[in-house]
C-alpha cells in the first residue's frame, strides 16, 4: 500500500479535488430549545470538497503555534491534517507535492472583512454593510447582506485566506451580528458558513457613531456613546432575566406567560450568555480602557478590539483583561483617533503577552496579510523586539482563530484540525512570496500554476478579462 | 541650548531653505554599497557616492575615497535615489476626516467655475507631521495636489521637497489635474456626455484667451472664469503636464483623442486601471501612466479589467510606468512597487517607477531622480532591497543633508517602549 503513492501533475490534482463531488458531511442542525426559539435559524450548508489524500514534502513548515520544521512533511486526508513532521508514511493513492524551496503555513484567517457586505463593484445597490438607521441595531445579521458573488473572495483566496469573519460596519454602537465563513463562496451564504462557528457582534467606539448620529438624535459625543452601550446592556440584562425565569418555570412544568421576543435583545442577551463574541471597533487607548470597565460592569467579555491603533499604549492592560487586538501594520492618520498609529503596534502588543492579530478591513489588504505581518515583524525587530517568524505567524492564523472561537477547528497545523493550508512560493515574509497552492478542508482550491482551475465569480463571467491573472 | 547647538540648528535650517545655502554643507562619501544609479551606469555592485555642496559630485566604482570627505560606511547596504511621491496631497492635509481645515479639498468659490484656477502652492505646510513620517521611509520629494473637489479640474499641483523648510516648493504650477472617470463624471453633469463637452469647451476658451486681453475691463462670458482660462494656457502649450484620471479603456481612448485634438498637450494618465488594454496606443502616443499596481478589483464599472499585472503589461509595451496611489500613506509605494515586481515588472523598472520616471513626467529629471554627477543629492541608504517589506530606509539624505530619522511616530514608539510606569506618561520624554 505504501508504495502505491501517486505522483500526479498539478492540473490533475485540481481536477481530482474539484470533480469528485461532495462529501457526505452532515449538515449543521437547527438548535431549538425548550422555549421554542431556534437559535440557529440559518444553519451552515457548507460542504467540503472531496479530495484524495495529499502529502507535501521537503517543505519549510511554520506550524502556526511557534514551531518551525525544515524539510518537513504534512499529510492532509479526509479534510483534516493527519500528521505534520518528518518521515510520514504515505497512504495509498495519495497525491505527493514536492515543496522544495517552498514554505507551508496554516491558512490565513482575516477576522475583519466586509467582503460581500461592501462588495465590488461598490455601487449604492451593493452597499449593505451599515444599518445606519439607529445607533443600536444588534438585530441585524451581516450574513443577510452578504453577496457570495463578490469577486473579492477569489482575490483573497489567491492571497492565502482560508477563513474570514464578515462584520457589519462601524456606524452604530451595536452594528449587528457578524459571521465566520470558509473562503469558498457558493450559491448561498449558508453554503460558505463555517460549521459550528460561534456568532460575533460588531460594536463601535469613538468617532463613527457620534459622527453618524450627532445630528440624528445622538449620540453626539463619546460620553453619549458610552451611555448608549450601558443603557442597552441594562435592557439586555432585564430581557435575559425574563427569559431565564420563563425557561425555568417552563421546565418546572408551569405555564408561565411567554415574554415578547426582541431580535435586538436576543443578540445582546446572547453576548451576556457568553454565546456571542464581542468584536469592538476601538482606536484610542482611553476608549478601550473605558470599554473594559463597561465589560466588567455588565459581566460580559470583549473578545477583540478591532483597529486598536493605540493598543501599544495599554498592551499590559489588554493582556491583563485577556482581550485581543486586531491591527493594521501601518495604517494611520486618516482620522483623529488614528493619528497616533505607529508601525511597531503589533509587535509591542505581542511582547506584552497580549493577543495580537493582523487584520485587513480591506478588500485589497486581505490579499497580502502575510506582507502586513512581515512589516510588523521587521519593524518590531528593529525596535529591539525579537520575535521569531514562527511566533509571528500566530498573528495571521492562531490568534484570529481564537478571536473567532474556532481555534479548536482551524488556525494551526496540528493533527485533527481542518486541513486549511497554504503552500507559499518562498518565505512568506517577503514581498515576492505568492500563495502557490491553497487548501481548504484538504482540497486544493487554488493553484497559481493552473489558470484554468481558478474560481471565477458569477459577476465576472462574461465581463472584460474574465479569468485573467487578477 | 548651548551656542554650538544653536549654530548647528541655524545652519541645518538654512540648508533646508535653499540649495544655494547648502554650500556650507559638508562633503560626504558613502562607501561600499550596492548603488542603483537609475542612469546609464546601471547598478554598481560595490561603489561610492561623493556628495559636495548638496549635490552628487560623482558615483564611482569601488571604495577608494579621495581626501576631504566625511565617510559613511554602507558596506552591505543598498543606495537608491530618493523616492518621489508621484500622487500625493502631502503638505495639504494633516488629518483628512473630521479634523478641521483640509487644504486638499476645495469647495466652490467665485474665482473658478471649472477648477483650473485653483493653485495649491499657497496652501503648503511643511510642518505637517506627515512630512517626516514619509521622508524617513525614503521619500525625498513629491508631487502634491488637491485630492478632491466637485469641479471639473482639480487645480494646479506643486512639486515639493520633503526637506525641513518653510519654502518646500521646487516647482509651482507643476501640473493640472483632471478626472474623467466615474467619480469625476458624478460631479460634472452625471454623464460623460456633459463632462467631455465641458472639457472641450474649457480648452477652446483657453485657446481663445491666448489672444484676448484678459483683464477685468473686458467682457468674458465663457464657461470658465478668466482665472481658469489663463491657468489652462500653459496646459494647452504643453508647458504644464495634464494629469488625467481615467480607468476604463473607453475613457483612456478619449484621453488619447484629446491629445490628438490638442497636440501640444503633455498628458499623464493616472489610475489607469485598464490601461494595459490600450498599452500599445499609450506607448505610441508617449503617454506615461501613474498607477496603483495593487488595484485588482472591479471597484466600479469602469474598473472591470483590473489586474495585478497592469504595471508589467504596460512596461512590456514600452509605456513609462510610475507608481503612486494618491494616499497619505505614499510611503507604502515601495511595497506597491514590490508587488508589481512580484507580478512581472522587472525590478529595475520598479525602482525607476519611484525615481527617474516620476522626475521625468514632472520635468524634474535634470535635478533629481537618479544618482548622476550634478544632480541634487537626494538619496537613501537602505538595509537591503527597498521593495522588500522587511527592509527599511536606514538613512535619508535630502539636498545633501543627512536628515534626522525621527518622526512623531518614532517618538510615540520610543515613549511607550521606555515608559516609566511610576509616573504619568507625559513625563517620559523620548
Amino acid at each position: 500500500m505504501l508504495n502505491t503513492k501517486l505522483k500526479l501533475g498539478l492540473a490533475l490534482a485540481v481536477s481530482v479535488a474539484l470533480v469528485t463531488g461532495c462529501s457526505d458531511d452532515k449538515q449543521e442542525e437547527r438548535q431549538e430549545s425548550v422555549t421554542g426559539i431556534d437559535k440557529n435559524p440559518f444553519p451552515s450548508t457548507y460542504q467540503k470538497i472531496d479530495s484524495k489524500p495529499i502529502v507535501i514534502t521537503n517543505v519549510t513548515i511554520l506550524d502556526g503555534i511557534g514551531g518551525k520544521i525544515e524539510d518537513g512533511e504534512i499529510l492532509l486526508k479526509d479534510g483534516v491534517i493527519v500528521e505534520v513532521g518528518k518521515g510520514i508514511r504515505l497512504p495509498s493513492g495519495a497525491i505527493e507535492i514536492d515543496g522544495k524551496g517552498k514554505w507551508l503555513t496554516p491558512g490565513i484567517i482575516d477576522n475583519h472583512s466586509h467582503l460581500g457586505v461592501y462588495p465590488s463593484p461598490s455601487t449604492r445597490s451593493h452597499s449593505d454593510g451599515n444599518e445606519m438607521t439607529s445607533p443600536v441595531t444588534a438585530e441585524v445579521w451581516a450574513e443577510h447582506s452578504i453577496w457570495p458573488q463578490d469577486p473579492g473572495f477569489q482575490r483573497a483566496l489567491a492571497g492565502g485566506v482560508t477563513s474570514l469573519q464578515i462584520l457589519p460596519g462601524s456606524a452604530n454602537l451595536f452594528g449587528g451580528r457578524s459571521v465566520t465563513v470558509k473562503n469558498l463562496p457558493n450559491r448561498t451564504i449558508q453554503d460558505m458558513k463555517f460549521p459550528e462557528a460561534p456568532y460575533g457582534i460588531k460594536m463601535a467606539c469613538g468617532e463613527n457613531p457620534k459622527r453618524v448620529y450627532g445630528d440624528k438624535g445622538g449620540p453626539m459625543t463619546r460620553m453619549g456613546n458610552v451611555a448608549g452601550y450601558r443603557q442597552a446592556w441594562i435592557q439586555a440584562q432585564e430581557y435575559q432575566t425574563k427569559w431565564a425565569q420563563y425557561e425555568t418555570e417552563l421546565e418546572a412544568g408551569g405555564s408561565p406567560k411567554r415574554p415578547s421576543r426582541d431580535l435586538n435583545l436576543d443578540t445582546l442577551a446572547g453576548v451576556l450568555d457568553g454565546d456571542i463574541i464581542v468584536h469592538m471597533h476601538c482606536y484610542r487607548a482611553d476608549d478601550m480602557g473605558t470599554m473594559m470597565d463597561v465589560m466588567k460592569e455588565f459581566n460580559y467579555k470583549i473578545g477583540t478590539f478591532h483597529h486598536a491603533i493605540e493598543a501599544y499604549k495599554i498592551a499590559d492592560k489588554l493582556a491583563e483583561n485577556n482581550v485581543c487586538s486586531a491591527m493594521w501594520a501601518d495604517w494611520w492618520g486618516f482620522k483623529m483617533e488614528a493619528y497616533d498609529g505607529i508601525k511597531e503596534n503589533i509587535p509591542m502588543v505581542h511582547a506584552a503577552n497580549a493577543c495580537a492579530i493582523v487584520h485587513s478591513d480591506s478588500d485589497l489588504g486581505i490579499q497580502r496579510l502575510n506582507q502586513e505581518a512581515a512589516k510588523a515583524w521587521a519593524d518590531g525587530k528593529r525596535a529591539g523586539i525579537d520575535i521569531s517568524q514562527a511566533d509571528a505567524w500566530q498573528w495571521l492564523s492562531a490568534n484570529p482563530a481564537k478571536s473567532l472561537g474556532i481555534f479548536d477547528k482551524t488556525g494551526s497545523l496540528e493533527a485533527g484540525k481542518n486541513a486549511d493550508v497554504v503552500l507559499w512560493s518562498t518565505d512568506p515574509f517577503s514581498t515576492y512570496a505568492q500563495a502557490d497552492k491553497v487548501f481548504i478542508d484538504g482540497a486544493m482550491v487554488y493553484d497559481r500554476s493552473n489558470p484554468e482551475s481558478w474560481p471565477v465569480s458569477d459577476f465576472e463571467l462574461g465581463q472584460i478579462a474574465e479569468g485573467d491573472a487578477k | 541650548m548651548n551656542l554650538f547647538k544653536k549654530a548647528a540648528l541655524a545652519s541645518s535650517i538654512a540648508i533646508g531653505l535653499s540649495l544655494s545655502a547648502s554650500a556650507w554643507a559638508e562633503n560626504i562619501a558613502i562607501v561600499g554599497a550596492k548603488i542603483h544609479t537609475v542612469s546609464a551606469a546601471g547598478i554598481i555592485y560595490k561603489g561610492t557616492v561623493l556628495i559636495k555642496d548638496g549635490r552628487i559630485q560623482q558615483v564611482i566604482e569601488g571604495t577608494d575615497v579621495p581626501s576631504g570627505y566625511r565617510t559613511i560606511d554602507a558596506e552591505g547596504k543598498v543606495i537608491t535615489p530618493g523616492f518621489i511621491g508621484a500622487a500625493t496631497s502631502l503638505g495639504l492635509v494633516e488629518v483628512s476626516s473630521s479634523a478641521g481645515t483640509v487644504d486638499a479639498q476645495a469647495e466652490p468659490h467665485a474665482i473658478s467655475t471649472v477648477g483650473a484656477a485653483l493653485d495649491v502652492q499657497y496652501a503648503l505646510n511643511n510642518d505637517s507631521t506627515l512630512i517626516p513620517i514619509t521622508r524617513i521611509e525614503g521619500f525625498t520629494s513629491a508631487a502634491t495636489g488637491l485630492g478632491g473637489s466637485d469641479q471639473l479640474f482639480l487645480g494646479q499641483g506643486a512639486f515639493i521637497t520633503l526637506a525641513t523648510t518653510y519654502r518646500p516648493v521646487l516647482k509651482a504650477q507643476a501640473f493640472m489635474k483632471l478626472n474623467v472617470g466615474n467619480s469625476g463624471v458624478d460631479n460634472n453633469g452625471g454623464s460623460r456626455a456633459a463632462l467631455w463637452v465641458a472639457i472641450n469647451q474649457s480648452f477652446d476658451e483657453a485657446k481663445f484667451a491666448k489672444s484676448y486681453a484678459m483683464d477685468p475691463s473686458q467682457n468674458w462670458l465663457g464657461l470658465t472664469t478668466m482665472a481658469d482660462a489663463k491657468a489652462l494656457i500653459p496646459v494647452l502649450d504643453g508647458k504644464m503636464p495634464l494629469v488625467v484620471n481615467a480607468d476604463r479603456a473607453a475613457d483612456i481612448v478619449q484621453v488619447i483623442a484629446l491629445k490628438k485634438r490638442h497636440t501640444d498637450l503633455n498628458i499623464i494618465l493616472a489610475s489607469g486601471v485598464e490601461a494595459w488594454r490600450v498599452a500599445d496606443e499609450l506607448a505610441k502616443n508617449n503617454i506615461p501612466v501613474i498607477l496603483d499596481p495593487e488595484s485588482n478589483l472591479p471597484g466600479a464599472f469602469d474598473q472591470i479589467g483590473a489586474t495585478l499585472e497592469n504595471a508589467a503589461r504596460l512596461h512590456k509595451a514600452g509605456v513609462t510606468v510610475v507608481i503612486g496611489m494618491d494616499t497619505h500613506n505614499i510611503r507604502l509605494a515601495t511595497q506597491h512597487a514590490g508587488n508589481a515586481v512580484a507580478n512581472g515588472l522587472p525590478h529595475s523598472a520598479g525602482i525607476a517607477a519611484l525615481t527617474i520616471n516620476v522626475a521625468k513626467i514632472f520635468g524634474m529629471d535634470e535635478q533629481i531622480g537618479s544618482l548622476e554627477s550634478g544632480k541634487v543629492a537626494d538619496l537613501v541608504i537602505w538595509s537591503g532591497d527597498p521593495l522588500e517589506v522587511t527592509q527599511t530606509a536606514e538613512q535619508v539624505f535630502i539636498q545633501g543633508e543627512q536628515i534626522d530619522m525621527t518622526s512623531r511616530q518614532t517618538k510615540l514608539r520610543d515613549r511607550y517602549l521606555k515608559r516609566n510606569a511610576l509616573k504619568p506618561v507625559g513625563y517620559t520624554r523620548p
